[in-house]
């Protein structure tokens, strides 16, 4: 599930407050509806309780341990983080991580973008067909777009190789590559989600005021004029929308890693979830796994609220 | 502007309709392919030169996934835990959407602070702590382990609270002078007016759960009580390129062939939930 919240502080703040007038009525009032309100909420904020903020703190205490999942765990204060920065593995492994997020993020935006604003012209044969076919990669798992393009790009039996050889083309067997390895799992993430973004996008363009152009155009401004002073503008609050849950998506990438590549060749494409994983549960290393998943907290934290204060600042552009 | 022009005659047209027919085509084109090589021979899966349409069709994959893994308990196993997930958040999310939405208590903006924060933290951050707290409980490998802990989720929250903020709260104070209890008007009035958010989250956490292979995957032991997306990861992983492609392409389509049913029924109102839950961010 990607949504994410609205805040109003406003109306947060006037919630809480009553309207004035009889105060002893009003006492009653609130007391019932201060009762109903978290009984409400009670089932849903127990099992976020217990599941993820319970868990999260649990992460930090394991993370401060050497704990093996088998043995009894002893303290030993922050050797797990000091690890986690230093040693060579680690480093590859954020360092994988961000390199996909900075491949993937704009490509993925720049693809979806791109196809929404021809999507969005009314001279499209069969545009609705169009626009659910290529959507339909991201009903599809990870699990089997992964299992389908392993198969299609095999260079022996796949194929893309083959068809690439006929026109010249000699592609490397790319899964085993240390240079290509990277690129192509980007590129099956790129594909799952493409339509995805592009959906979205063409929900933004069409709350793009078309007088907008009409205007633009009268001022004699080229389509890219149009573009770059009507489109992106007009696409603002969904571009930050879009970035984020992109660049999050990113930072949690495992399934087509763990199904392509195993991390390889050479940790090339080893990523953070991906080493969370294989320490926590093939070497048994649940202290350093731990360590290693509060940096990936820290990372998506600082993003989260990157995220909020760029909101919180649209919603004062607007008002 | 005003006499219209036929399509073939305005500038771009025809660039226009072959780029996204190329879009198209490779959109769709991995999904043939997996339809294709499921019910092709395995002689030649691995021929070359390789070829998209086979000469002659197989039910051989099938037999051989079938062979491979417990596919019928897998299958049930997704559906359990689809269902059972979608069910139960749709439940207690909207309950809690309710709350923040209508009932002016005390601790609210407590709550939504609480939900905000909690929303900012990765699952797979929680594997290795959700994982020693699922043995503690004697959870792992059973629909509990797997259902219970994603009963709730902040982003589905959000998301009906915006459906509920849309509705009328005289809706709600006319059900209240009618004597109607809270519960009633939660269940009675306004989860009806709620429908469209409710098939949108629904639908999504449907197809996330089927699709998720991370979860089962580490919450699971043995193949009986894994969902297929885990199992088929898990074949291809333990198999080290050793299991021929048709089977796990077999495997495949049996396991995305009920998802693309399921979309080519709601495909418009997933698209336009996706529409416009990225409007509302």
């Amino acid at each position: 599930m990607t949504t994410n919240p609205v805040l109003e502080p406003a109306a947060i703040e006037s919630a809480g407050k009553s309207r004035g007038g009889r105060w002893k009525h009003r006492y009653n009032f609130q007391r019932h509806a201060n009762r109903t309100g978290w009984l409400f909420a009670a089932p849903g904020l127990s099992i976020l309780l217990a599941f993820v903020f319970f868990p999260a703190g649990y992460a930090f205490w394991i993370s401060l341990t050497d704990s093996s999942g088998l043995n009894k765990p002893s303290f030993v204060g922050l050797d797990n983080y000091v690890q986690a920065f230093t040693d060579a593995d680690s480093q590859n492994a954020i360092v994988n991580t961000v390199v996909y997020a900075i491949g993937y993020t704009p490509l993925v935006i720049g693809v979806a973008l791109f196809l929404a604003i021809f999507l969005n012209r009314k001279d499209l044969f069969l545009r609705g067909a169009q626009r659910t076919t290529i959507f339909m990669p991201f009903i599809i798992s990870m699990a089997v777009a992964a299992l389908a393009w392993s198969f299609i790009i095999n260079p022996n039996t796949g194929l893309m190789p083959y068809w690439f050889s006929k026109i010249g083309i000699n592609l490397p067997d790319l899964l085993n590559d240390e240079t290509w390895a990277m690129p192509t799992v980007i590129f099956v993430a790129v594909w799952k989600n493409f339509g995805y973004f592009m959906v979205i996008f063409i929900a933004g363009l069409q709350g793009i005021p078309p007088d907008q152009y009409e205007a633009a155009a009268l001022d004699g401004a080229s389509k890219w004029q149009q573009f770059k002073a009507v489109t992106l503008p007009g696409l603002r609050p969904t571009m930050t929308y879009v970035i984020i849950i992109a660049i999050n998506t990113a930072f949690q990438t495992f399934d087509q890693i763990y199904i392509m590549t195993g991390g390889g060749p050479l940790r090339s494409t080893e990523t953070i979830v991906y080493r969370v994983y294989t320490e926590g549960f093939t070497n048994f290393r649940q202290g350093y796994a731990s360590a290693l998943s509060f940096v990936l907290m820290a990372i998506t934290l600082t993003i989260g609220l990157i995220q909020l204060s760029i909101s919180r600042k649209q919603e004062r552009d607007l008002a | 502007m005003n006499k219209p022009i036929p399509f073939w005659r305005r500038p771009g047209t025809i660039g226009a309709n072959l780029l996204v027919i190329a879009a198209s085509l490779l959109a769709i084109f991995p999904l043939v392919v997996v339809i294709v090589t499921a019910f092709t021979p395995q002689n030649e899966t691995i021929a070359y030169p390789p070829e998209l349409i086979p000469s002659t069709f197989t039910l051989d994959n099938f037999a051989g996934v079938f062979e491979r893994i417990p596919v019928g308990a897998q299958l049930w196993n997704t559906i359990m835990m689809s269902v059972g997930v979608t069910f139960f958040s749709l439940i207690l999310n909207s309950m809690v959407a309710y709350a923040l939405a209508f009932i002016p208590f005390k601790g609210r903006g407590l709550l939504f602070g609480l939900l905000i924060a909690t929303m900012m933290i990765p699952f797979q951050s929680l594997l290795i702590p959700l994982y020693k707290m699922l043995t503690e409980f004697g959870w792992i490998g059973t629909m509990t382990g797997l259902i219970v802990p994603r009963a709730a989720d902040v982003a589905g929250i959000f998301l009906l609270r915006q459906f509920f903020i849309m509705i009328p709260k005289e809706l709600r104070a006319a059900a209240m002078i009618d004597g109607a209890s809270e519960w009633k008007i939660y269940w009675r009035v306004m989860m009806p007016n709620a429908t469209a958010g409710l098939l949108t989250l629904g639908i999504f956490n449907f197809v996330g759960n089927w699709n998720d292979m991370l979860w089962p995957m580490v919450m699971t032991n043995s193949a009986e009580d894994r969902t297929l997306t885990a199992g088929l990861a898990i074949l291809n992983g333990t198999a080290q390129g050793l299991i021929p492609y048709g089977v796990t392409m077999a495997g495949s389509l049996i396991s995305v062939l009920p998802l693309v049913i399921m979309f080519a029924i709601v495909q418009k109102r997933f698209i336009e939930g996706v529409a416009t839950a990225g409007l509302k961010g």
